[in-house]
């Protein structure tokens, strides 16, 4: 069931629902990380105060491609302050491999030996071939710069088809710059018997530029050794603490009991933090060589360089579709950029959009192939929406350009071809089963909110006027899978672990509640959200449940934070470990009233017997008897405390429709957004206020790859946008307020009925700014831009269009005057 | 020179940072360092009531200012109304950038103490967040403009 929220105005956040038992859920609860972060008393990795701590300067390489000859670390070492300092081949034994890829997608995937520290050969510009450890950072970076390193430049692989063509090699060793090929045909034939009787067929290549993900807080971390023992505490800005322990674990050889794992206050990651990176392996290495606690610190030109990257990927879309606009086939090849080496997940996020090319829409034949190249570039990897952002640009433009093929306008087409809301469950032609979905309401709503008859009417009089600013109105429907992830499926697509969660809700004597995450947040308000599931369920107040976090000693088991997953698939995991406890408290309730625990009823923190409501038992006081255990049933066990490990039976698919209104300068090319609406749904929303903060970021972040932002690599393969002043991430002048809305249809697959919103917006959001420049630049016979779409792109292209026409005009005035 | 209304007096190197001297010698870690190129204004500190991008300032050249850095916004445990208005209007999610855009919204208001939306967007274009996509940002600009004891709390200390 959908429902439709028409409210546009949002109550103010303070107002509404203090939460009190039932009815927490759903309230626009103000965070409680707030005050810390406010105040400068949240702990940063940088902000870490850790005696002794020596401080490390990686040496990279300003090449992006080339031989190590030699590294003379004589002047570093003599330098002041300097306490050690070490080339590649000299901590080459510190690992027992390269950093890890928990990813193979495919059984012959290529994948070259990534060290830490390079010892014979560099592949990108950033690539780290020494280390100097110093007593101050500024100490250390002298030192760095007193490294001399013989390189010897090999070519540059940047482009990916000429990488594809094996002309030169990135890693000699492997014989190929292919990396793997993967595919998903179910029915080649059928898809070939489609094109071949489709009325209209559409044939488009798009480019994903690479994106820098440019977290504000850049990446750091910290090692401290123990005194005795061996054991070593890991203090990381990453997303994923326990995955990292266990990859340490794997690549250093400390014994993973040993290892601990922490993640402070993070400043972000949009997936840039899901990885494992050399500094982490560089840092444990020094900390057990030297015995010390060492720190490092990224500065952003290394956050640019050295960690990775989004999108890159050249994509070519056909669709097939029969003469009202149905579609019959989606057909797609794929090439993507992998950059130097593989990182923890980098060969997987073309996959993670394999499944959705046919976007929201019913069709029956499918085709994916995608060829994956190493390149001398920065890896890639996870950045927010990862594969699925691509997947949703490339189908809802093509879909633009079928609309106008067979006549229609955008929102028709895309109204002829939706999953319709009563075939949910749906299974789709690329083998997925959508849980629950209705996405004409979004679209309806979307149209509305932006005014789009309006915007409309003005845009056909500002052409009819000869007016120089275009306006022009885009559309983009997404459904996207969240909730990462069923671990079978996981298995299916060979990926080297879990998709579960896992959580403890614990009860203290007094009754306040300890809730144990194995998700680690990094802005998302976890604290806030999770402690509103569980106050819900046992009808206490959100400031009686804490929220524990991000630490591996205190929360040993958990698959962190990405993908949209920590609420569908964490937030299951701590709903059902509160229902345990409270199936507990009532076996030890119905005991203490003599009553059968189905004479219970609990509500608002107190269980009370049916038909006797003066007859109860409040929650604080079971939580007592369970601690004293003087009065206990039979059988029953001491304490409160609940753990669950929840691993979900499907994804969940979130899903919306976002609304660019454009504004175009026809003689500058600037592009102005005039209007941004949204209409998400993401099932059951816990926290509104949370997760409209979570589709405005995401939007954000779409519409920069829309307009701004591009990691440009010139043909030696040198980065040229590896500061905020070259790299163009959005400031608040550039972009509008937002309009939300949002529809409800829940998810069946898990017990809160929720779906995951972290990315929504980044997914929806880039084809609908570029759909809609596109509108408005369409009376010119303009079809297509390039992202992103700069003025100079823009402007070049009106030009284009322009002559291309006025050509066109005295080619048929001359035809006309022929005799 | 005072920060927070305490006096500080050091022997510092001469290329010491501003920001490496709140952060690292007085211990002020609330003041964030988010780029190299004076682009992101994580590290907006106040210097004589006007905001100035730390990791752009010499400490020397503070010498004899009166600096307020984000830890002395609040006042005996309660927040500074700008700060009150992030929380509020959820204008903060992984919260780096937030001790920047808050000074920097003092130090705008104090200009400015009746902005319009897209003067407000226009003030803040030198501070950079990732999460929020200023949305709500705006919004508690806004909100702390319309608070009555804004005037009389001031920038701090």
């Amino acid at each position: 069931m959908t429902t439709v929220d028409t409210a546009t105005e949002s109550p103010p956040a303070a107002a509404v629902g203090h939460g009190f038992g039932a009815g927490v859920l759903g309230t626009r609860q103000l965070r409680r990380e707030d005050p810390a972060l406010l105040t400068g008393e949240a702990r940063f990795i940088d902000d870490l105060q850790v005696p002794g701590a020596l401080h490390v300067v990686l040496v990279r390489s300003p090449y992006a491609h080339a031989a190590v000859r030699s590294v003379d670390l004589s002047e570093a070492l003599a330098s002041p302050g300097v306490v050690a300092a070490y080339a590649g081949a000299d901590l080459r034994d510190a690992w027992a491999g390269g950093l890890p890829c928990a990813w193979s997608v495919t059984a012959d995937m290529k994948a070259p030996l990534h060290l830490p520290l390079a010892v014979e050969q560099v592949a990108y510009v950033g690539d780290a071939v020494a280390v100097v450890v110093a007593r101050s950072g500024y100490e250390a970076a002298d030192a760095a710069a007193a490294v001399v390193v013989d390189y010897e430049p090999l070519p540059a692989v940047v482009d990916l088809e000429a990488a594809r063509s094996d002309v030169e090699l990135v890693h000699p060793s492997l014989g190929t710059n292919i990396s793997y090929v993967w595919e998903l045909i179910p029915d080649a034939d059928a898809v070939a018997q489609a094109f071949a009787k489709a009325t209209h067929v559409v044939s488009e290549r798009y480019i994903q530029q690479r994106l820098i993900p440019a977290a504000m807080e850049p990446r750091g971390v910290c090692v401290v050794p123990e005194p005795f023992g061996g054991g070593l505490t890991v203090y990381s800005s990453t997303q994923i603490p326990h995955i990292l322990r266990t990859m340490l674990a794997v690549t250093t050889g400390v014994a993973e009991s040993r290892l601990r794992v922490v993640a402070p206050s993070v400043g972000g990651g949009f997936g840039s933090k899901l990885n494992v990176y050399a500094e982490e392996l560089v840092c444990v290495a020094l900390a057990r060589k030297l015995g010390q606690p060492v720190r490092w610190t990224e500065e952003r030109m290394e956050a640019a360089q050295a960690t990775i990257q989004g999108r890159g990927q050249i994509q070519d879309i056909e669709l097939a579709a029969d003469a009202d606009g149905k579609l019959l086939a989606v057909r797609v090849e794929l090439l993507a950029d992998m950059g130097a080496y593989l990182q923890l997940v980098t060969p997987g996020i073309p996959l993670l959009g394999a499944f959705l090319y046919h976007g929201v829409y019913d069709v029956r034949s499918y085709s994916f192939r995608c060829t994956s190249v190493f390149t001398t570039k920065t890896p890639t990897d996870a950045y927010r929406g990862a594969g699925r952002p691509e997947a949703t640009y490339a189908i809802e433009r093509a879909m633009d350009v079928l609309a106008r093929k067979v006549g229609i306008a955008p929102e028709e087409i895309r109204r002829r071809n939706y999953i319709g809301a009563d075939k949910f469950p749906y299974a789709s032609p690329a083998g997925l089963v959508f849980d629950s979905g209705n996405y004409e309401p979004t679209l309806t709503r979307a149209l509305e909110i932006a005014k789009v008859d309006e915007v409309r009417s003005e845009q056909a009089n500002r052409r009819a006027t000869g007016s120089t600013r275009q306006l022009g109105v885009g559309i983009s429907t997404y459904v996207e899978m969240c909730g990462l992830a069923p671990s079978r499926v996981l298995a299916s697509l060979n990926y080297s672990a879990g998709g579960w969660e896992a959580a403890t809700v614990r009860v203290m004597p007094t009754a306040k509640v300890q809730v144990v995450t194995g998700t680690t947040p990094h802005g998302q308000g976890h604290e806030t959200s999770w402690s509103m599931i569980v106050a819900d369920r046992l009808g206490i107040p959100p400031e009686d449940v804490e929220v524990l976090h991000s630490d591996t000693a205190v929360s040993p088991f958990g698959m962190d934070t990405y993908g949209s997953r920590s609420l569908a698939v964490g937030g299951t995991a701590i709903a059902l470990a509160t229902d345990r406890v409270i199936d507990k408290a009532r076996r030890i309730a119905a005991h203490q009233l003599e009553v059968d625990e189905a004479d219970l009823v609990y509500e608002a923190g107190s269980f009370a017997v049916r038909g006797s409501p003066d007859r109860t038992m409040a929650f604080a006081a079971v939580a007592f008897e369970a601690f004293t255990a003087h009065n206990l049933p039979e059988g029953t066990e001491p304490l409160l405390e609940a753990s669950v490990t929840w691993d979900p039976p499907n994804f969940t698919f979130p899903f919306g429709t976002h609304v660019a209104v454009v504004e175009v300068d026809e003689e500058t090319g600037g592009v102005r957004l005039v209007s941004y609406a949204a209409v998400d749904d993401c099932g059951n929303q816990v926290n509104p206020l949370i997760v409209e903060g979570q589709v405005h970021g995401g939007i954000a972040q779409g519409v920069a790859q829309a307009l701004w932002e591009e990691a440009v690599y010139d043909e030696a393969g040198n980065l040229l946008t590896s500061s905020f002043a070259d790299y163009l991430v959005p400031s608040a002048a550039e972009l509008p307020s937002f309009d939300l809305d949002h529809t409800v249809t829940p998810s069946p697959t898990n017990l809160l009925g929720v779906k995951g919103v972290g990315e929504a917006g980044t997914i929806g959001s880039a084809p609908a700014v570029i759909n809609a420049i596109v509108d408005a630049l369409s009376h010119l016979g303009v079809t297509g831009i390039e992202m992103p779409a700069s003025p100079e792109r823009v402007w070049s292209l009106v030009k284009a269009a322009k002559s291309a026409s006025a050509a066109a005009n005295s080619e048929s005035t001359a035809q006309e005057a022929r005799p | 020179m005072t920060v927070n209304g305490v006096q500080e007096e050091h022997d510092v190197e001469p290329r010491l940072l501003l920001v490496h001297y709140l952060r690292d010698v007085l211990g002020l870690t609330g003041t964030n360092v988010g780029c190299d190129t004076t682009s992101c204004g994580a590290c907006t500190v106040l210097i004589d009531g006007e905001s100035v991008k730390s990791c752009t300032v010499l400490a020397v050249q503070a010498d004899g200012d009166a600096l307020t850095t984000i830890e002395g916004m609040a006042r005996d445990g309660t927040m500074h109304p700008i700060q009150q208005a992030f929380q509020e209007n959820h204008g903060l999610q992984c919260g780096y950038c937030t001790p920047g855009m808050v000074m920097a919204i003092s130090s705008f208001l104090a200009e400015n103490p009746d902005p319009t939306e897209a003067e407000v967007r226009i003030g803040l274009e030198g501070n950079l967040c990732r999460c929020t996509g200023y949305h709500n940002i705006v919004q508690a600009a806004l909100a702390a403009a319309r608070t009555p004891e804004l005037s009389s709390w001031g920038a701090g200390r």
